[in-house]
């Protein structure tokens, strides 16, 4: 909880770097840099502080489930002898994982409360994977809490989705729409949610993206479905996809969402929105989330004895320091009911927390990349990953125009090891190996290479028996790129793996100056910077 | 030429090539004999059927050959005889192509004939066709020999000694007396210093007087008794333990052939060394001139009514003008010591400076054996010699051929692997002494690191250290042994006469003189050794003559492109150290541990630390027998618990540990269409998981009473030549070639496996394998694991009580 005194949250804001600007934090992996960036030509944007948190978050969920948005109140949706097929989203959210309990948890275990309540004795529960990596236990068990996994998963009832089951998967149907790239816009959804009598999905909106149709039509998908939107045709029209009205890949989602209405079951979305408490108000990392001119005398000491400390320790010792960190993060919104009309609401509340606005675009962006993606909750960011992140999601973080101008330059500081979870990403590994080998266009890779990795028998046994993700997700993760590659001038990494980041197509740089020099070849001479401050999340509302 | 070497100024200079001519006409006098000719697929043989073939239009040749093993007489006479090069003169002056030569072959079949015949029999070893044949013959030229001067003693007996014997042995029974000319050397005179003129043995004040039979004798009885000694227990053993230590635990049968080729090998060497001493104790550089002396005595006593020729050629070397300048075939005496020498191998041969290196061309050689064929037999009872050399005639001094040598190599450096040319050491004349106690301590020390570098349990690249090491040691040894074969000869400082041989050439028509002209006068040192010997040595060497740095991964990728062409029919692969960094220990680690407390399994640590040594060499020492008394751990093991950890194992453990570009070749093999099969000697529970990687698995399995494993096998386990003899199984099942199929694995007792394959690959591989893999020219690849992923000393599952909720 925010601190009694408190005022109330300040809201982001843009610093105009000066001569008494101090150095600014840098997220840099597991670790971090203080940077001086150039005075009176750099600008940092801020986030907002975290909203406060729902005071009762279980008395809010149970009106939320009692009083739904355009619909029928749960408890008389639910009927003895139904099915009922409850979806949760998966480990990718929220980032880092929160504190227990999870928001998921107390949501399911009042959903189930009510269908107790009705007689309902056909429920299975589903984390909601599509095409990411099956969830082990302990990390089902953190979303969803012991009492619930305990009662239903001995039984086979609280279990992964398996997207290449090829009994357990459904086409319900295709858009109108022609799809942009090579396939038509399918919609897939998992046999049990598909013959369901009502699916209730939990959803985490972490970032404006997620959500929606979003949760339905890719969450219970394979590959059938989801690549009728993941692909570079989709993701080079959406501008930015964090931007639902100027997002093909939402409207692709939408359109799919049609589909579910007419031939799938009957929804019941539940949306929850978090605050950006990433990382506390006190505690060993609450200067990562101030303003550095406002770091008292211990967060100051806190920090150098923090950068002290990870000097000493291996790079499988940071990561395992840092990946046990869980957010405080509290609950600001849930709404529950039908889904286009909850999502409304739930954008709402996440532009309330993320939405800054930007005047105009600068020259060359700059971001420190933090040890964390969607894709290595426990596990390793990974060259690939560490791409995605930077031209990816910090990168499509705006609304409006990007922060930096076409033809700039991006400019991430990440250490980008040549490192790869072996159990977790193994088609990464091939896929950097052999398709960025050969070439770094989505496009190109997307007719050369994708089908034989989508395809692959064993990454689709990885994936269905191990905790792999799918064969074709590395693609993905480039296409997500494709709307910043094709923006951008160029793509320096500072403090990076030098192989490792030429593999990728970018420039290494040993420093932050190093970068912003080699940068004016590309834009010239004294740029303009804007510096993303971002964790915790922030968005840029540029005019 | 002979006004080229005219023009050399030396004090050698020799004296003007004899002027006058004679009456013998050498073609007219062959014309319409047959020549039977034995040794003919050698250097010499070759060069004398290539002259008489082309110069000598009229006569016809009987060829007496050896079966070869896969051969018959008359296929090894046309792939090693007719179509080597030197024939190609004979063919463009045809107006024909080597591809096309239709009027050359038809030429051969109308005037050779072939017989199949063995002078290291008795009888020859003909058929009564192969006699009748011989017998029609009006000459015999045999210039069979083991010329190698290292010959074990017992075959250098039966073929230099026993050989021109046997064959005028076998004239006599047939009844018929054409003229027989040998073959024979001059260094039959012995080691001694002055002149040697050419005459019998018994006729110079030199001779020792030995019974030829006596010394036959002698030399099969010595073969008897090594045999015998090579057969005692301390011989078998040492044997075997050196073919263990250079092969590791491969298995019994590779084992047993490698034990028996050091048998074999050792007896051999015995018999060499044998010979070589017993030609010393008589005056003789090697067991080659004592038993072509010997040969030539024994040949005097059984000639009968026979009428007998002996030619003596010197050093016989390139040729210096027919077919072709240069023309040489094998790699013969000198080559291997100018070669060495040239690569900074060599940095010292023994010799006198100012002595005389006796060395003739080929083509003289075989010009003056076709004089001596061709001429008349004045005096049938007795034996004419003519010694060809160049000694006194034209001398070579060793000093000038070294400067020649080091000269010409300084201009034409020989590269290293990295590109950088090699500096040539010059010669400081040393005894043979010192050059031999230098190579020897050079020897010594590498054996030494060889030796503590095999027992270190290195692996990939480190391994390679020995792998070079080891062939440090073989180059020491060659020159080693070079020293000591020819280090005699070039101490050797005997002149050997040629009166008769100018006779020879004197005795030619003029016309006979410019084909047939056996004078070595015409020779030019210079020209010799710097524009026709050393650029043919050379080039015969396929050494780098070129600055350009030898691409390191240019092999590499030649190799892996063969082992993934499409034609291929099957990969095997091993698992531990091929596919995953791991071996059935540490799995058994991580399964034992899965559902134990922390103290117990610090216990569990210490315990399975603690019998590692033991473990290792049992290992070592029998694959099999280590996984029967290893897997007798999982007795009573629940067998539907293991095969819920089977699962977990993978993402847990093999995952991993598993080198992703190893997977990524598996899964290579299967697209190109070939079939994949895992061959190891783990358990069913461990490598379940990884079916669906593989077209098939065969693995060790543990037979199960009521639900519970029994820690015994079903099989003997899939290791060794167990895995060998599995995987040529499943090919006869499956109708595949395993000449066609590839094999990865990275231990020498994965040899048997990879010895069963077309294309082998070694992966990572261990010290002994890594040897065996670059002699034998095999594909070597370094995998590694994901980076990333996490080192333990022993992998244990992780532990329950983190999975534990924290409410």
């Amino acid at each position: 909880m925010a601190p009694a005194n408190r005022p109330s949250p300040r809201p982001g804001f843009t610093l105009d770097v000066d001569r008494q600007t101090p150095p600014i934090l840098f997220h840099h992996g597991e670790g971090f840099r203080m940077e001086k960036l150039p005075v009176g030509r750099s600008r940092v944007i801020y986030p907002s502080e975290p909203l406060n948190g729902l005071k009762d978050p279980d008395h809010e969920i149970n009106e939320a489930l009692l009083n739904p948005i355009e619909d029928d109140p749960l408890p008389s949706l639910l009927t003895p002898g139904m099915k009922l097929t409850i979806a949760f989203d998966d480990l990718s959210l929220p980032l880092p994982p929160m504190q227990r309990p999870d928001v998921r948890q107390r949501i399911i275990e009042a959903v189930l409360d009510m269908a107790a309540a009705a007689g309902v004795d056909d429920v299975h529960i589903v984390a909601a994977l599509a095409l990411h990596r099956r969830m082990t236990e302990p990390e089902l068990r953190q979303a969803v809490g012991d009492r619930v996994y305990e009662a239903f998963a001995p039984h086979g009832l609280l279990y992964n989705l398996d997207a290449e089951d090829p009994d357990e998967m459904v086409i319900l149907g295709e858009t109108d729409h022609e799809g942009h790239g090579p396939h038509k816009e399918t919609v897939q959804m998992q046999r049990r949610a598909a013959e369901s009598d009502l699916v209730v999905y939990v959803n985490i909106n972490l970032v404006s993206m997620d959500g929606g149709w979003k949760s339905t039509a890719t969450g219970l998908s394979g590959y059938a479905g989801v690549r009728s939107h993941h692909n570079p045709e989709t993701m080079t029209r959406s501008k930015s996809f964090m931007d639902q009205d100027a997002s093909e890949l939402h409207r692709s989602n939408w359109r799919q969402g049609e589909v579910i209405k007419k031939h799938g079951p009957r929804i019941f979305q539940i949306e929850t929105t978090l605050n950006t408490n990433t990382f506390g108000y006190d505690g060993p990392l609450a200067m990562l989330q101030k303003r550095e001119w406002e770091w008292s005398m211990r967060d100051r000491a806190a920090f150098s004895g923090m950068q002290l400390g990870l000097k000493r320790m291996t790079s499988a010792q940071k990561r395992k320091a840092f990946h046990s960190w869980k957010a405080p993060y509290e609950l600001t919104s849930v709404q529950a009911g039908e889904v286009e009309a909850v999502h409304k609401k739930t954008t709402e509340m996440v532009y309330k927390q993320h939405m800054v606005p930007v005047a105009g675009q600068t020259d060359v962006v700059t971001m420190g990349l933090p040890y964390l993606s969607p894709y290595n909750v426990n596990s390793i960011m990974n060259p690939i990953l560490v791409a995605v992140q930077g031209l990816g999601y910090f990168f499509n973080l705006y609304r409006g125009k990007p922060v930096v101008r076409e033809g700039g330059v991006l400019i991430m500081s990440h250490p980008t090891p040549w490192e790869f979870h072996p159990v977790h990403h193994p088609s990464y590994i091939d896929f950097f190996e052999q398709v960025l080998a050969d070439t770094t266009d989505p496009v190109e890779m997307q007719h050369k290479y994708e089908k034989q990795f989508a395809e692959d028998e064993w990454y689709r046994h990885l994936y269905r028996t191990s905790y792999a993700y799918h064969g074709v997700h590395p693609f993905y993760m480039w296409y997500w790129c494709s709307h910043a590659l094709q923006h951008l001038g160029g793509v320096i990494v500072v403090g990076g793996d030098n192989k490792a980041v030429r593999r990728l197509g970018f420039k290494p740089a040993s420093t932050l100056s190093d970068a912003l020099e080699m940068a004016e070849d590309v834009v010239g001479p004294q740029p303009t910077i804007t510096h993303l401050h971002n964790p915790p999340i922030l968005m840029a509302d540029v005019t | 030429m002979a006004d080229e070497t005219a023009e050399s100024k030396s004090a050698d200079e020799p004296a003007p090539a004899t002027a006058a001519s004679g009456s013998l006409d050498v073609c007219g006098s062959l014309a319409g004999k047959r020549i039977a000719i034995t040794g003919s697929t050698g250097f010499l043989g070759t060069a004398l059927v290539e002259r008489l073939i082309r110069s000598v239009p009229d006569c016809e040749l009987v060829l007496l050959v050896r079966p070869g093993k896969k051969s018959s007489p008359a296929e090894r006479a046309r792939r090693e005889i007719f179509r080597n090069d030197a024939f190609h003169r004979n063919i463009s002056e045809r107006g024909e192509t080597p591809r096309s030569a239709d009027t050359f072959w038809e030429d051969i079949e109308r005037r050779v004939t072939v017989i199949s015949g063995d002078v290291s029999t008795d009888g020859l070893g003909l058929d009564d066709a192969g006699r009748a044949t011989l017998a029609s013959c009006d000459v015999v030229i045999h210039s069979a020999a083991t010329v190698s001067f290292d010959a074990p003693l017992d075959g250098a007996v039966e073929v230099n000694l026993l050989g021109p014997t046997r064959i005028v042995e076998t004239l006599q029974d047939l009844g018929v007396t054409p003229h027989f000319v040998a073959v024979s050397t001059c260094y039959v005179a012995g080691n001694r210093r002055g002149s040697a003129p050419e005459q019998l043995l018994m006729d110079s004040p030199f001779h020792i007087d030995v019974d030829w039979k006596q010394e036959v004798k002698a030399a099969r009885r010595t073969r008897a008794d090594f045999d015998a000694e090579s057969r005692t227990v301390d011989r078998l053993d040492e044997f075997r333990k050196r073919a263990s230590h250079e092969l590791g635990a491969a298995g019994t049968p590779l084992l047993a052939a490698k034990t028996e080729q050091y048998r074999v090998r050792w007896v051999s060497e015995q018999l060499v060394e044998a010979g070589r001493a017993r030609a010393a104790s008589l005056g003789w550089p090697d067991s080659y001139a004592y038993t072509k002396a010997l040969g030539e005595r024994a040949l005097v006593e059984s000639k009968g009514n026979v009428p007998v020729s002996i030619v003596r050629p010197s050093i016989i070397e390139s040729a210096w003008m027919e077919p072709r300048p240069g023309w040489i075939k094998g790699f013969r005496m000198a080559e291997p010591i100018l070669i060495s020498y040239a690569q900074g191998l060599l940095k010292e041969f023994p010799g006198v400076p100012e002595g005389v290196v006796d060395v003739i061309p080929v083509d003289l050689v075989v010009a003056a054996i076709i004089n001596v064929a061709a001429g008349p037999v004045t005096d049938p009872d007795n034996v004419a010699i003519t010694q060809v050399a160049s000694g006194t005639r034209n001398p070579l001094r060793y000093r000038q051929l070294v400067e020649l040598v080091s000269g010409w190599f300084t201009e034409k450096p020989l590269y290293d692997r990295k590109g950088q040319p090699i500096a040539v050491a010059q010669f400081s004349f040393p005894g043979r002494g010192a050059v031999e106690r230098q190579l020897e301590r050079a020897h010594k020390s590498l054996d030494r690191a060889d030796r503590t570098l095999k027992l270190l349990p290195l692996r990939g690249k480190q391994a390679m250290i020995n792998a070079d090491v080891e062939e440090k040691k073989d180059q020491v040894e060659r020159a080693r042994d070079y020293v000591k074969i020819y280090g005699a000869y070039a101490e050797c400082e005997a002149l050997y006469g040629v009166e008769n041989l100018l006779d020879l050439h004197g005795s030619l028509t003029s016309s006979a003189q410019e084909t047939f002209g056996c004078d070595p006068a015409i020779v030019d040192w210079d020209h010799y050794v710097t524009e026709i010997h050393l650029p043919s040595v050379v080039d015969h060497a396929r050494v780098k003559t070129k600055p350009e740095r030898s691409d390191p991964d240019a092999r590499t990728t030649r190799l892996r492109k063969r082992v993934l062409a499409p034609e291929r029919h099957l990969a095997a692969f091993d698992l531990e150290n091929t596919i995953i960094a791991s071996n059935v220990v540490f799995s058994y680690a991580w399964l034992a541990t899965k559902n134990m407390g922390p103290s117990d399994r610090v216990k569990f640590t210490l315990k399975t630390l603690q019998e590692g040594p033991e473990l290792l060499a049992l290992d070592r020492r029998d694959r099999t027998d280590f996984l029967r008394h290893f897997y007798r751990r999982y007795d009573g093991a629940s067998v539907a618990e293991m095969d819920r950890l089977g699962q977990e194992l993978l993402a847990d453990h093999i995952l991993t540990k598993a080198f992703p570009a190893a997977v990524r070749r598996v899964r290579k093999h299967r697209e190109l269409g070939h079939r994949t099969v895992l061959i190891t000697g783990a358990l069913n529970i461990v490598v379940d998981p990884l079916k669906p990687l593989f077209d098939d698995v065969i693995c060790a399995e543990m037979s199960e009473i009521g639900g519970r494993y029994t820690g015994e096998l079903l099989a003997v386990p899939p290791t060794g030549e167990v895995r060998a003899q599995a995987l040529r199984d499943y090919a006869d099942t499956h109708g595949f070639d395993l000449a066609e199929s590839v094999a990865y694995a990275d231990s020498s007792s994965d040899l048997p496996l990879l010895d069963a394959v077309g294309f082998p690959v070694a992966v990572n591989p261990e010290t002994r394998l890594a040897s065996i893999s670059i002699k034998r020219g095999w594909l070597i690849e370094y995998w590694s694991k994901a980076q990333g992923g996490t080192d333990k000393v022993l992998p244990l599952s992780p532990l329950p009580s983190l999975r534990k909720s924290r409410l």
